[in-house]
């Protein structure tokens, strides 16, 4: 099995589903000729052509409103959004259109699209380029969110989000596009959007993560292995809807819990697992639950020392888990 | 050979007390009769001096605990000494459980949650009931049975998390037993289940049995305090080595989250929980009426002028105080009904007049420390008796008992500038005067005429289950008939 990135299995999965099913295109700024910024669409233009690989005006409104329009004609597009960052114009589509077709219209149209955004900081993007939007849309029946975290379920949730029938937010944790490499089998396999994966075993305190914060959530659980803390580490993959049973059951077996996402921490996707926590496993929680996540400050700043303040990091997890662990 | 300190009985009926400050930590040394720690019974605060010198081996009972007397606080001894008798909550692990006194879990909350197992329904309590009473033989002598039995441990178990409190309840723990490894020995969840896999996996449900379901043990023979459990254990001096019996601490105010202006949680001191019941139980128990008369200071200015130098040169201060304290003792004699304390058997007369004077500690609250026969002393006597309590009771100098034993209460709320209030009855007395601020009006004398007179409202509140109207009037025109005319 061969080892590869994160956006190579993005890339892997947008090729054979664009292979396997002639409804799937491509829509998005620059994902044609020059292959997405990010170099996720590459090679894709040059093999099924501009027709099925569309290079968008900058107008992310109308990316999302074509999507809407195609796949409500039976099309299964693949809407890129360059950056998180730049998701607000298309807000009203995904919200108030995409989001409800299937209710309003009483189940008889849906909206099988999929819209891919590459998020997070830690990258230097500054302001406008470092963005994590997960929790505007994780407050949004009708939408499903999903956020990757290894190559595997990268290309797996990719491919279930194209089949699925009803608008997928697909979240790209942008920093791991190249750092984080992992074992993909070639071909198809989807991985199911919902369950959670619970990706380190423990017994001393449970931590929830995503994305590059779950990367993250790893080594400094393998740094606290070595302090004689064992913690069990859960990716929650899809945030929304969310997988309660594995959340729950992780918590009653440890009693502690910790959050970690680099969104602000105010309405941040962590309170509601916090809030699913104390509702329904109060009764098995032996410390308070925690949340480390990025400060509530306008943005990520561009400065670098500053903006590794804002950025949780394995160090700052450790921390965090070590604290827990002491209580 | 170490030292052991154990908090010592401060007066006759004070049976526990609280650690307040420990002036010394565990390593340092100390000389003999150096102050070692401040302990705090009811509303006094005392230094307790070193009983030896050495070095604090051990400190058993931390800051704001409160225990019972004779309960081992500290060891001291030579550096690296090792401590008598073991880790207490392990010397307890080895006493035997007891059948008819189930053991008490130091936290409210947990004391809920056990309720149902305490019911007397296992089968097992029979069995051990009939073992413990063997028919046919006599019943033990049951002089002394509480001694025999282990009392139930309670220390300050610290936050006890929802998942602890669960277990202890369905695994039955005493959370007494676990040694708590969390943040400031809090409990976890961990220590929980290390204590299950370790010690004997579940016990016995602890049964109550109601003492009239155990005949023959010679239960109907004991004082009646001891066969109803009042949820106190009673006050027996523990034996040596056998852990603290504490009383739950107040729990910390809970920490305002950032950058919010919140509420602020003062604590409660022990003062202000005993001023708080006091006060409530004062209201709840007696009928409270306040009659209100006034008095010509002229006399008693006059004498206070002439005599304060006198007395400042014997080193006592006069103050007002001392004169109502006079008139109230003297008029204490003539209507002894008012020296009194209701029961339902019948209206106690005290033969002594023992006056409980109230002395405000600002904030921090009031104290009531009692000047015992103030009948039989000179105003002279009053005010260096007054003097002495009253600044010994700012310095929080005063003993136990000296606040115990008062007949009558008088409080002079006129140094802060009130002309009449209406004082709470100080339990179990039936009257408290309470004098107000002299102050000079213009009052119609003899023969008409309108003079300047420096005058004082006093107003009496008496439990009227004891004291009619009539009756407490006539008390209090005798205080005003005393201070009015008092010969300058």
């Amino acid at each position: 099995m061969a080892e590869i990135t994160l956006i190579d299995a993005i890339r892997q999965a947008m090729d054979e589903e664009l292979g396997r099913d002639e409804s799937v295109f491509i829509v998005g700024e620059d994902v044609g000729k020059r292959g997405g910024v990010f170099r996720a669409t590459m090679g894709l233009f040059e093999k099924y052509g501009e027709e099925r690989v569309i290079d968008s005006p900058l107008a992310e409104l109308s990316i999302v409103g074509v999507g809407i329009g195609a796949a409500l004609y039976g099309m299964r597009p693949i809407c890129e959004i360059q950056f998180a960052d730049f998701i607000y114009p298309a807000f009203n589509q995904i919200v108030s259109e995409a989001a409800k077709m299937c209710y309003r219209s009483n189940g008889e149209w849906t909206v099988p699209m999929v819209i891919r955004a590459p998020y997070g900081g830690g990258i230097g993007g500054g302001l406008y380029h470092s963005q994590s939007v997960e929790a505007f849309f994780a407050h949004v029946p009708g939408l499903k969110v999903v956020i990757p975290s290894n190559p595997y379920d990268a290309k797996g949730l990719l491919k279930s989000a194209v089949r699925d029938p009803n608008p997928v937010i697909y979240l790209e944790p942008k920093k791991g596009y190249r750092l984080i490499r992992g074992e993909v089998p070639e071909g198809d396999f989807t991985v199911p959007i919902g369950p959670a994966n619970v990706t380190r075993k423990g017994s001393d305190l449970t931590v929830y993560a995503y994305g590059m914060m779950h990367y993250y959530t790893l080594q400094a659980a393998e740094k606290l292995a070595s302090e004689g803390v064992d913690v069990e580490v859960v990716d929650l993959r899809t945030i929304y809807p969310v997988d309660k049973q594995t959340v729950l059951e992780s918590v009653k077996k440890t009693g502690k819990a910790l959050i970690v996402h680099e969104d602000n921490l105010t309405g941040g996707y962590g309170g509601e697992i916090a809030a699913i926590i104390a509702e329904e496993a109060f009764t098995d929680l032996d410390a308070p639950v925690r949340r480390l996540c990025g400060p509530d400050v306008p943005a990520v700043p561009f400065s670098h020392p500053l903006q590794d303040w804002f950025m949780p990091n394995p160090d700052k997890i450790a921390k965090a888990m070590r604290d827990l662990a002491a209580y | 050979m170490a030292t052991k300190i154990i908090m010592p009985q401060l007066g006759e009926s004070v049976v526990e007390g609280t650690v307040t400050t420990w002036l010394k930590k565990e390593g340092d040394t100390i000389a003999e009769y150096d102050s070692l720690l401040e302990i705090n019974t009811d509303k006094v605060d005392t230094e307790i001096p070193s009983p030896a010198g050495g070095t604090i081996l051990k400190i058993l009972v931390p800051e704001g605990t409160t225990v019972r007397a004779g309960t081992v606080l500290a060891w001291i001894g030579q550096p690296g000494e090792e401590v008598p008798a073991g880790e207490p909550v392990e010397a307890l692990q080895k006493t035997p459980g007891p059948v008819g006194e189930p053991a008490e879990p130091a936290v409210d909350a947990l004391r809920q949650a056990q309720e149902p197992v305490g019911e007397p329904t296992e089968p097992a309590v029979d069995a051990l009931r009939q073992a413990q009473a063997p028919v046919g033989e006599p019943a033990e002598p049951a002089a002394e049975p509480v001694e025999t039995q282990p009392v139930a441990p309670e220390r300050d178990l610290g936050f006890i998390s929802p998942v602890v409190a669960r277990l202890a309840k369905d695994k039955q723990v005493d959370l007494n037993q676990v040694k708590g490894t969390g943040q400031g020995g809090r409990i976890t969840k961990k220590d929980v289940m290390d204590y299950l896999a370790s010690g004997p996996s579940t016990k016995e449900a602890p049964a109550e049995v109601s003492p009239w379901d155990t005949p023959g043990e010679g239960d109907l023979f004991r004082p009646t305090e001891l066969m109803f459990s009042t949820g106190k254990p009673p006050a027996v001096e523990p034996a040596e080595g056998q852990p603290p019996v504490v009383r739950q601490a107040p729990q910390p105010a809970p920490v305002p989250a950032e950058g919010k202006v919140e509420d602020r949680l003062i604590p409660h001191t022990t003062m202000r929980k005993r001023i708080a019941e006091h006060m409530v139980l004062s209201k709840h128990t007696s009928p409270h009426v306040t009659t209100v008369m006034e008095s010509d200071f002229k006399q008693v200015v006059a004498h206070y002028e002439k005599n304060k130098e006198a007395f400042a040169r014997d080193g006592v201060k006069l103050t007002y105080t001392a004169y109502f304290a006079a008139a109230a003792a003297a008029a204490l004699r003539a209507f002894p009904l008012v020296n009194s304390s209701w029961s339902d058997e019948g209206v106690v007369v005290h033969p002594q007049v023992n006056l409980s004077i109230a002395v405000s500690l600002g904030e921090e609250g009031l104290i009531v420390p009692v000047i015992p026969n103030a009948d039989g002393l000179s105003l002279l006597g009053l005010a260096r008796a007054i003097n002495d309590i009253a600044s010994r009771a700012r310095a929080h100098r005063l003993k136990p008992d000296e606040v115990r034993g008062g007949t009558f209460s008088i409080t002079n709320h006129g140094t802060s500038g009130s002309l009449f209030a209406t004082p709470v009855i100080n339990q179990p007395q039936s009257a408290i005067l309470g004098v107000g601020a002299v102050k000079k009006r213009a009052v119609v004398i003899d023969g008409d005429a309108i003079a300047v007179r420096p005058m004082v409202y006093l107003s009496l509140t008496f439990d009227h289950r004891i004291l009619d109207g009539a009756s407490a009037d006539g008390f209090l025109a005798k205080v005003v008939e005393i201070l009015d005319n008092w010969p300058a």
